[in-house]
């Protein structure tokens, strides 16, 4: 994006007392750099989504199907009867506000409609309306109203201003959860072929090719075994990658953009030292090459299409359990919803690590590991030899991404793993952290250059709380264990906090580990020389 | 209808329905609920300090004035319009025990019938001497 | 536009109840008629609004987890705030249901210089604390009215209530805490402007309504007295089926009725409103799972056929580059 926003700027007219009005009488206007393109036809063709073709949404006709209002108020009635969730949160919402100023968006914009109070009362006022007979009659007495082109706009533009980071969910005291409601609304705008691009093609590339990036088998070997050139040149040290190898003990997944993406490269080199240097018997897979799953943005049914692939392939290559690499919905999606879709696993046994005998009883259904689970494990048993100086370079805090804190609760691992391979750590104030962590703000399919303007919006609230330890404690280095953290973090910090650097946790691990047989290491794994003993004093 | 989580949700619905209703089910679970209070008043005096319906609801009110009246201010006797209020010749004195509990001697068939209906706990015996035990 | 109307609508029933308490016809349909409506369409009404709760299921088990997850045996899982057991699930419930755990969170942001800061914010979980506590209290005191005999817990219940031992009768200190909790509330909705804008006339009303009901009710209790007697015999009568004679409906105050239309206003407007959340807090799905997901699998009862592509379609898509890159293929051809 050529033009160039400037953050003060970005804050004057940012309120957090809006001016009172009804806000249904508020038209959305969408404004270059808030919101993001079209789905792309092609996509929707080859995943075979309704009403394909060339539109945008600042076009006046949107070319919907002549009744789209009824096909969305018969798919919101099909999705009342099969969510309890999606019912419930409808019906009890007290209108407290304890959500308002929990949501990174309505902190970076002060648009009270980012409110997730307001973002869910968006669809609960044609619920109402349909669904509730003090809505049919009293209307917007009630605060019910029809389903009208204009409404459908307001959806389109503050559901896709919604990361479901499910902040909101933690203080609200009925645990009305916007990500649920985001999701059912989004799926509900792709019955009649509303959605946008950077989901719908990273999805269709996702179900071809097995990754978001559309990177073909050999692609995607050539990007390993650069890696292991990198690590060769570093370490001096040559790596064996397998990749689609049957009867490996496990399969890795980890998501595509570790692969190519920076900082996350980083990140997977550190993965391959440490497996390499354990001795591990695993394998890639090209075919379940993507542990990311965009389908969970939008679909219940893209989610469940995409994941499919994991238990398959593992099936297929005969492996015994599965582990998986740094990313933040991935984990969400193995977490909360792989083995409800697409298990049982029983074709897989119970995770048991090689090295240390652990058997991981809290994955014994699901047969996924959390990378980080696997190596504070290692940690904690003494079976990797660290040189945590190798980091002094670093001066690190952690940034909890929202779907392992807040849908799974992975918080102590990634910081046992930070504390053991660098020196200097610092957290975060309190309020930013662990459950109440903020999202990047390019979350669930937000992080595109058309929306740059929100997403540095949204990340402002992490963006602050990380240029607080930056000033305060000479922090250079922002941790995390998400793809798109790694992705987005880097712009929102150069935008916010110019010069604070972003990586991931097993990249840290990479640094300090010290290999059986390795030259002695004078860079690290991006190439930084590392501090000589002297400078370090 | 299909119901999910079934019986967690019915022994909810049991559990809510039966602490809202409880009132009912206690009534009708008890012979007692028919019973009302049953004052049995004074046969020998005709006159109460004021009218029965000021007497019904704001006896508490008067009592706890002539408490203060007596106890904090040292005045003695009922006085209306400036008057001293006198009864067969006798000044009135602002006292339950020498002017209430004269007439209202039975206490249990008295005060107690609507205190213990409503469960009312007045402070008043904490000093004064209950009269019909007091006679026994 | 929605506090005029919700007052509006407020005083219309207050109007309502005076007038029935008035004219003698009027009370046969206020004293008689409305509170067996108002219990039917309450304990009805409830019941219909969870069972069409029920009737949706819960697909997938999606927990707000807000600590650590039980992982390894070394690290410590936060039981109450991300339970992975049956029992800790209960703990979490009871500590949302009984002491607001969630709201307890609460922090309030400002900008300040362009730096974004946060400061404690207690007061919405206190005021809101008070509110239902003392309003369960006041319920359950009010079995003095409803019962005969009354059970043990009134009496105890108005000891710790009055425990001050202040004015005469002695003043509950839930009778001050509600007044001022729903004050709070009230006066929260229209001066927080982030509240303001959402708030909805369906959220003036009922803090009206209860206001109504609170304010009355000391009024009576404190001021305007009212034919105690008269009003037990009249609960009871209702709430043990026993016909009312004319003569005990004359002996009810207009004050007494204008609180008694209140109420039962409340227990109509109860299932058809966002007061439903009394129910919807045990239902909701984010805070009643365990965190147990890869433990134990939770079962999707419409779990749907999806179309995927298949490994074998994806190798004869890309076979003859796998090949040449030396990746193992299934098949040759």
């Amino acid at each position: 994006m050529s033009i160039k926003i400037k953050p003060e700027e970005l804050l004057k007219n940012v309120t957090y007392k809006p001016k009172f009005v009804n806000w249904m009488d508020v038209p959305v206007e969408f404004q270059k750099g808030t919101f993001n393109y079209a789905g792309s036809e092609d996509a929707l063709i080859y995943l075979d989504q309704p009403n394909p073709r060339k539109w945008q949404p600042t076009d006046p006709d949107w070319k919907l199907p002549e009744n789209w209002q009824e096909i969305i108020l018969e798919g919101l009635r099909e999705r009342l009867e099969k969510y309890r969730s999606l019912k419930i949160f409808m019906d009890i919402c007290v209108r407290c506000g304890a959500c308002a100023d929990k949501c990174h968006f309505f902190l970076g914009s002060g648009d009270p409609k980012n409110m997730p109070v307001l973002r869910a009362e968006l669809l609960r006022s044609v619920y109402r309306r349909e669904f509730t007979t003090a809505g049919k009659i009293m209307g917007r007495m009630v605060g019910a109203r029809e389903l009208t082109f204009d409404v459908l706009r307001e959806w389109f533009y503050y559901f896709y201003q919604c990361t479901q980071c499910r902040r909101c969910s933690v203080f609200c005291p009925y645990g009305i959860d916007t990500a649920e409601i985001t999701f059912l609304t989004r799926d509900l705008m792709n019955l009649i072929g509303v959605n946008i691009d950077w989901i719908m093609t990273p999805v269709k590339n996702s179900y071809r090719t097995g990754n978001h990036l559309g990177v073909q088998p050999h692609g995607m070997k050539d990007s390993l075994e650069m890696a292991a050139a990198d690590i060769e040149e570093i370490t001096g040290i040559r790596v064996e990658i397998p990749i689609n190898k049957k009867g490996a003990e496990f399969l890795f997944v980890t998501p595509s953009a570790d692969y190519f993406g920076t900082p996350h490269y980083y990140t997977l080199m550190g993965y391959i030292m440490l497996f390499h240097e354990i001795g591990l018997d695993y394998t890639f897979s090209t075919y379940a090459s993507e542990g990311g799953n965009f389908g969970s943005f939008v679909s219940h049914d893209l989610m469940k299409r995409l994941n499919h692939k994991i238990y398959a392939e593992a099936k297929r290559l005969k492996v015994k359990w599965i582990l998986g690499g740094e990313c933040g919905h991935m984990w969400r999606v193995i977490h909360q919803y792989m083995d409800t879709m697409n298990g049982p696993a029983d074709f897989l046994e119970v995770p048991k690590s090689p090295i240390t005998g652990t058997v991981f009883e809290n994955a014994k259904s699901t047969k996924m590991v959390h990378i980080c689970e696997f190596t504070a494990d290692l940690i904690y048993h003494n079976k990797l030899k660290l040189d945590p100086s190798r980091n002094d370079h670093w001066h690190a805090t952690f940034h909890d991404s929202c779907n392992p804190s807040r849908g799974m609760g992975l918080l102590e691992e990634p910081r046992y793993i930070i504390k053991n391979v660098m020196r200097k750590f610092t957290e975060m104030p309190d309020n930013t952290i662990r459950e109440q962590t903020f999202c990047c703000g390019s979350g669930a399919g937000l992080g595109t250059e058309e929306n740059f303007e929100m997403r540095m919006r949204g990340g402002f609230p992490r963006a602050n709380a990380a240029k607080y330890v930056k000033d305060k404690y000479g922090v250079n280095i922002c941790l995390c264990i998400c793809a798109i953290d790694k992705a987005n973090l880097p712009p929102l910090f150069d935008f916010w906090v110019p010069g604070l650097e972003v990586g991931g946790v097993h990249e840290m691990v990479g640094n300090a580990l010290i290999m059986t047989g390795e030259k002695p290491r004078e860079v690290d794994l991006r190439l930084n020389p590392l501090l000589k003993e002297e400078e370090n004093q | 209808m299909k119901i999910y989580d079934g019986w967690k949700i019915i022994l909810g619905i049991v559990i809510g329905i039966a602490f809202f209703t409880m009132p009912i089910w206690l009534n009708l679970s008890s012979a007692q609920s028919k019973v009302k209070p049953k004052l049995v008043y004074p046969t020998d005096a005709r006159q109460c300090i004021d009218d029965k319906d000021y007497m019904n609801h704001y006896h508490m009110d008067l009592l706890n004035y002539w408490r203060d009246s007596v106890v904090r201010l040292n005045m003695r006797y009922v006085v209306r319009n400036g008057v001293v209020l006198t009864h067969n010749g006798q000044k009135l004195e602002m006292s339950l025990t020498l002017t209430c509990l004269k007439c209202h001697s039975d206490k249990k068939n008295f005060c107690d019938q609507c205190h213990n209906y409503l469960q009312v706990k007045p402070y008043c015996w904490d000093c004064h001497v209950q009269p019909k035990e007091a006679l026994k | 536009m929605g506090i005029q109307l919700s007052l509006l609508v407020t005083v219309v029933i207050l109007l309502a109840g005076w007038v029935a308490g008035v004219l003698p016809f009027l009370k046969f349909i206020f004293g008689v008629i409305l509170p067996y409506v108002a219990l039917a369409v309450f304990a009805i009404g409830l019941i219909v609004r969870v069972l069409r709760w029920a009737r949706s299921p819960v697909p997938f088990r999606i927990t707000t987890t807000c600590g650590q997850e039980k992982s390894l045996p070394w690290i410590k899982q936060n039981k109450l705030d991300n339970p992975s057991s049956a029992l800790g699930t209960l703990g979490r419930m009871a500590l949302e249901v009984l002491f607001f755990r969630s709201l307890f969170r609460n922090t309030k942001a400002s900008l300040k210089d362009d730096r974004l800061v946060y400061s404690v914010d207690k007061w919405l979980w206190f005021f809101s604390l008070a509110f239902h506590w003392s309003f369960l209290i006041i319920f359950l005191r009010h079995f003095r009215f409803f019962t005969e005999p009354i059970p043990f817990f009134v009496g105890f219940l108005q000891d710790i209530d009055g425990f001050f031992q202040v004015g005469l009768p002695i003043i509950y200190i839930t009778d001050v805490a509600i007044l001022v909790a729903l004050t709070y509330l009230f006066l929260r909705r229209i001066f927080n402007a982030k509240v303001r804008i959402v708030s909805l006339p369906s959220d003036y009303f009922p803090l009206l309504l209860i206001l109504g009901i609170a304010v009355t009710g000391v009024l009576m209790r404190y001021f305007l007295k009212t034919d105690l007697v008269a009003v037990k015999e009249f609960a009871v009568s209702i709430l043990s089926f026993q016909p009312i004679s004319n003569e005990l409906l004359n002996k009810l105050s207009p004050l007494f009725m204008i609180h008694f239309t209140f109420v039962c206003t409340l227990l109509i407007y109860f299932p058809m409103s966002k007061l439903v959340h009394l129910g919807g807090i045990f239902m909701s799905p984010t805070r009643n799972l365990a965190n147990n997901n890869r433990m134990k699998r939770h079962i999707n009862p419409w779990n749907p056929v999806v179309a995927v592509h298949t490994y074998e379609e994806y190798e004869d898509e890309f076979r003859e580059k796998m090949k040449a890159a030396g990746i193992p293929v299934e098949k040759e051809e």
